[in-house]
């Protein structure tokens, strides 16, 4: 109710600013360009957890590319338009394939050169006019009418800005915007359900650069003249700056942020100079101030204040029953997971060495052997997080050793993580519903556009289905990290459940679980069996398993001690020995 | 190009590349140590040049009111953590740390400057008054943070910097400044002119980057600092205290920008916002060397130093052009050629 109250406040705000005098009509224009630009860094920095300072000189790629093109050769904008964005996707490609397989800082580091060399570009050659840049650029054509008032061009700013919060919106509420909001944990947990990390982050990386480009575009029009110092990396940190202020993990903080920043240039450009008697940009040292003291104070910025002022959204039902497509479980006792001669080594530290051993389907096999054995490791190299030295892993048909997680993923083969990897900010439901990353194939531009909402429905449903199978339901829309470890560790199966496998592979699921609840995971485990699903659980509590699984591989010093039947291993000397020490 | 010309370049590259490559290893050592990729470092460089040239004229350099500033809210900041964590015995020494060194120095500054000393005596007082900014930085703006990621404590430097280029601004005003030489001398090998100036940069940066590898490789102080930048954790766990490392890292860092600024301020022309660049291509070289990798550093310093100088003869508009392009085909190397661990933060 609040929210909708503040959402007909902001409509109607932005609705009546043209009415005020000229001032705040450019005012408001400026930060709706800015909001724009914003948006697309909220995505890439409080979202992705990547940043870039480079998102003015995309915008200035975006208008010297306009200007040029509709000065020298008398195009139309809108074909400039184009050609712009085209640039833009090449060169944040470009900069984005080279940067983001490398560590997090290399990204934001590329960008800083790369906003100075565009910066000292725009300023050196000569077609681009140098320091005096470019002016009589035309004016948008719209149905034939010249766009040359300033208070059409405000609402055509807004306009644009407002359909890129929506997008930005949608897109986030999707199955790769989900996968998206796990890329700040490490990809590795996106990657186990299919999504290739390295892909995701280029998308929001080309996408906030086009979100800039079109508000270097819309700039270009709008001041008919263009030159080369709102371009420069001082813009760009600067548009860091919004986003920190207003809050980096909200749209809304965005926008709040530009405006803020905005105005409070302005008012400070008008006071300091007289205040100090000296002309300058002596705002930045105010600029700078406050971000150190909004980092070591109040890191979600102003929108996180506001969000904790304003009543939780409420939750979308969910719908009963989900009709997502299944896979066939093979037979029960088909062999599913083969695992032969496999050798992982470290330098010379011998991990695992000369293991084999198989899983039939329909069977539950637990790992299990003193610390340092190397089931962790030989658990990593069956799900491909670790690459392999030596030997086989074959899965159904296919050696999946040597592949990377996303594609051993879509063989149907899932996976929970020793230390939880759930997004700790996102509803336990949202969490569950990556699992099923690969169930449905909406891409960046159906979700953008929200026409995904079916099939989006679908994965809500069955991510519940398997949240009321764990007895996690009631838990559904709190955010995953309110929940206890030993929950957070269920919510894991579910999610890996989510993805429709057909072997099962969890890693130390009862760890931290209370008596009654192993119980209830032992139960589930064994109805999951009878459904002709396979697991393999690594392992440390004895117990759990020995009433739970079919068989046991035994691991000491990277290598197989014993295999057999629970009760063999039991009474197994050199098991009791590994164990035990000499008794 | 004939030989003359070349040899000239090369003599200004290697001037160039001597400066980037201690700017190149403070960053890196920053780096390693607190994980903040420190932007600002080129700040010291000008308020290094500067501070120099407001002493010569006699003038209280504006840096000092920046000193006492960092030190007031350093005091205030230590005083409401050992309050809030119920350490009050230890607030007197804390306190005296943090306000007595900058009260002393600016009280000899204010003596000082009026005396017109000779100007290795300036030279002492300027490194007197720019190195303890570094620690005092430390203490106020990244100490708070030291838990945040990367990201954060990078943004965090690029507002340190955005309030050190404002300062600079405000204390010693858009003009440009040119410091007097150390020496005036002209030596001439064969064709080859060296200034005495251009010998006193490599015989200072040489002389301190030999100073540093005694110190990380020889000393007990200097390998535990080497252990924070290898595995924080693991320091921290045989007794090594982070904080002490990087308040000790930052003074590095503060020193040897102040040092570069006062040895490159007689060959260029500095002004309060030059060092940003200067600290930038100074990054480019940490770039090549992965951030890790002293020598690696210090030979990316070497191509940074040797493209700029020879892009400006060909290309001379396009020179920063030329430099800060340079990081991306690097970028693309080293993407392709080493490994990459999925990073936990």
């Amino acid at each position: 109710m609040i929210r909708r109250f503040g959402y007909m406040l902001f409509l109607l705000l932005l609705l009546i600013i043209p009415m005020f005098p000229s001032f705040y009509l450019t005012m408001g224009s400026y930060i709706g360009l800015y909001s724009i630009v914003a948006i697309g860094l909220v995505l890439l920095t409080g979202v992705a957890g990547l940043t870039s300072f480079g998102q003015a000189a995309f915008m200035g790629l975006g208008a010297y590319t306009s200007a040029v093109l509709t000065t020298h050769l008398a195009w139309s904008p809108w074909l400039a338009l184009f050609v712009a964005i085209a640039l833009t996707v090449t060169v944040a490609f470009i900069l984005g394939a080279i940067t983001l397989r490398m560590g997090g800082h290399y990204l934001p580091l590329a960008t800083i050169a790369w906003g100075i060399s565009l910066y000292f570009l725009f300023g050196t050659i000569p077609i681009l006019g140098g320091s005096n840049g470019i002016s009589d650029i035309q004016a948008l054509r719209l149905f034939g009418m010249e766009l040359t008032d300033e208070k059409i061009f405000y609402y055509l700013i807004w306009g644009v800005c407002l359909v890129a919060l929506w997008i930005s919106t949608n897109l986030l509420d999707s199955r790769e915007g989900r996968a998206i909001r796990a890329l700040k944990g490490g990809v590795s947990m996106v990657e186990a359900f299919g999504a290739s990390g390295l892909r995701l982050k280029n998308v929001v990386f080309i996408y906030s650069a086009v979100l800039a480009c079109l508000a270097g575009w819309l700039y270009a029009h709008m001041q008919r003249f263009v030159n080369p110092s709102p371009f420069g990396l001082n813009q760009g940190i600067e548009f860091l700056f919004m986003i920190t202020i207003g809050g980096a993990f909200s749209f809304w903080g965005a926008i709040t942020g530009a405006t803020v920043i905005t105005l409070l240039k302005t008012v400070l450009q008008g006071i300091l100079p007289k205040l100090i008697s000296q002309s300058g940009n002596f705002e930045i040292i105010v600029f700078g101030i406050m971000i150190v003291v909004v980092l070591q104070w109040m890191r979600g910025g102003i929108w996180a204040f506001v969000e904790r002022l304003l009543p939780q959204k409420a939750a979308r039902p969910v719908a009963r029953s989900s009709d997502l497509d299944m896979r066939i479980q093979p037979m029960k006792g088909t062999p599913l997971l083969k695992v032969t001669d496999v050798t992982k080594a470290y330098g010379g530290l011998i991990a695992v060495k000369g293991m084999n051993f198989d899983i039939s389907s329909g069977e539950i096999v637990g790992l299990i052997g003193p610390n340092g054995a190397g089931k962790s490791t030989m658990f990593n190299l069956i799900s491909g997080e670790v690459p392999h030295t030596a030997g086989d892993i074959t899965f159904g048909n296919h050696i999946i050793s040597g592949l990377r997680p996303p594609r051993i993923a879509k063989l149907g083969l899932s996976r929970t993580f020793q230390h939880v990897r759930l997004i700790p900010g996102m509803s336990t439901i949202e969490n569950v519903m990556i699992g099923a990353y690969l169930r449905t194939h909406d891409g960046i531009f159906s979700a953008g556009l929200s026409l995904n909402r079916a099939s989006d429905e679908r994965v809500r449903a069955e991510a519940a289905r398997q949240l009321r199978r764990v007895g996690l339901e009631g838990s559904m829309f709190d955010p995953a990290g309110s929940l206890s470890l030993g929950n957070q560790r269920v919510v894991e199966i579910a999610r890996a459940l989510c993805a429709d496998p057909l072997l099962l592979l969890l890693d130390e699921p009862a760890a931290g679980l209370r008596h009654l609840e192993k119980k209830e995971l032992a139960n589930l485990l064994s109805d999951l069996r009878k459904e002709g699903l396979s697991v393999l659980i690594v392992e440390h509590d004895m117990d759990f398993l020995m009433n739970l699984v079919d068989r046991f591989v035994v691991m000491e010093f990277g290598e197989k001690l014993a295999e057999g039947l629970p009760q063999e291993i039991r009474s197994n000397p050199a098991v009791l020995e590994a164990y035990l020490g000499g008794v | 190009m004939d030989f003359q010309t070349l040899l000239i370049l090369a003599q200004d590259a290697v001037t160039n590349s001597a400066i980037y490559a201690l700017l190149a290893l403070s960053l890196i050592l920053v780096f390693g140590v607190t994980r903040v990729i420190f932007v600002a470092q080129g700040e010291f460089v000008s308020y290094g040049a500067l501070t120099l040239a407001s002493l010569q004229m006699g003038v209280m350099p504006g840096t000092v009111w920046l000193l006492l500033m960092l030190a007031g809210i350093a005091a205030v900041m230590e005083t409401f953590r050992l309050l809030t964590s119920g350490a009050g015995q230890e607030l007197p020494r804390s306190l005296a740390t943090v306000l007595v060194p900058p009260l002393v120095i600016a009280g000899l500054v204010k003596v000082c400057t009026p005396l017109h000393l000779p100007l290795g005596w300036q030279v002492l007082l300027t490194m007197l008054i720019v190195m303890p900014m570094g620690p005092l930085l430390y203490r106020v703006a990244f100490r708070p943070l030291a838990d945040a990621t990367v990201l954060v404590l990078l943004i965090a430097a690029v507002a340190v910097h955005f309030v050190l280029v404002g300062l600079g601004l405000l204390f010693f005003g858009a003009e440009g400044v040119r410091t007097p030489p150390f020496s005036d001398a002209q030596f001439q090998f064969g064709f080859l002119s060296v200034s005495g100036q251009s010998l006193w940069v490599y015989v200072a940066s040489s002389v301190f980057i030999a100073l540093l590898a005694w110190f990380f490789n020889k000393t007990l102080y200097g390998k535990a600092l080497r252990a924070v930048a290898f595995n924080r954790n693991g320091a921290r766990l045989v007794g090594i205290s982070p904080h002490l490392a990087g308040t000790f890292s930052f003074a590095l860092a503060s020193a040897i920008g102040c040092l570069s600024g006062v040895l490159i301020g007689p060959v260029t022309t500095l002004y309060y916002d030059s060092g940003f660049l200067i600290g930038l291509k100074g990054f480019v070289g940490a770039i090549v060397g992965g951030m890790a990798s002293y020598p690696l550093a210090a030979f990316g310093a070497l191509i940074v130093g040797f493209s700029e100088s020879f892009s400006s003869f060909w290309l001379s508009g396009y020179k920063d052009v030329v430099v800060f392009t340079m990081i991306i085909p690097v970028l693309l190397w080293r993407s392709l050629s080493t490994v990459h661990y999925e990073e936990e933060e």
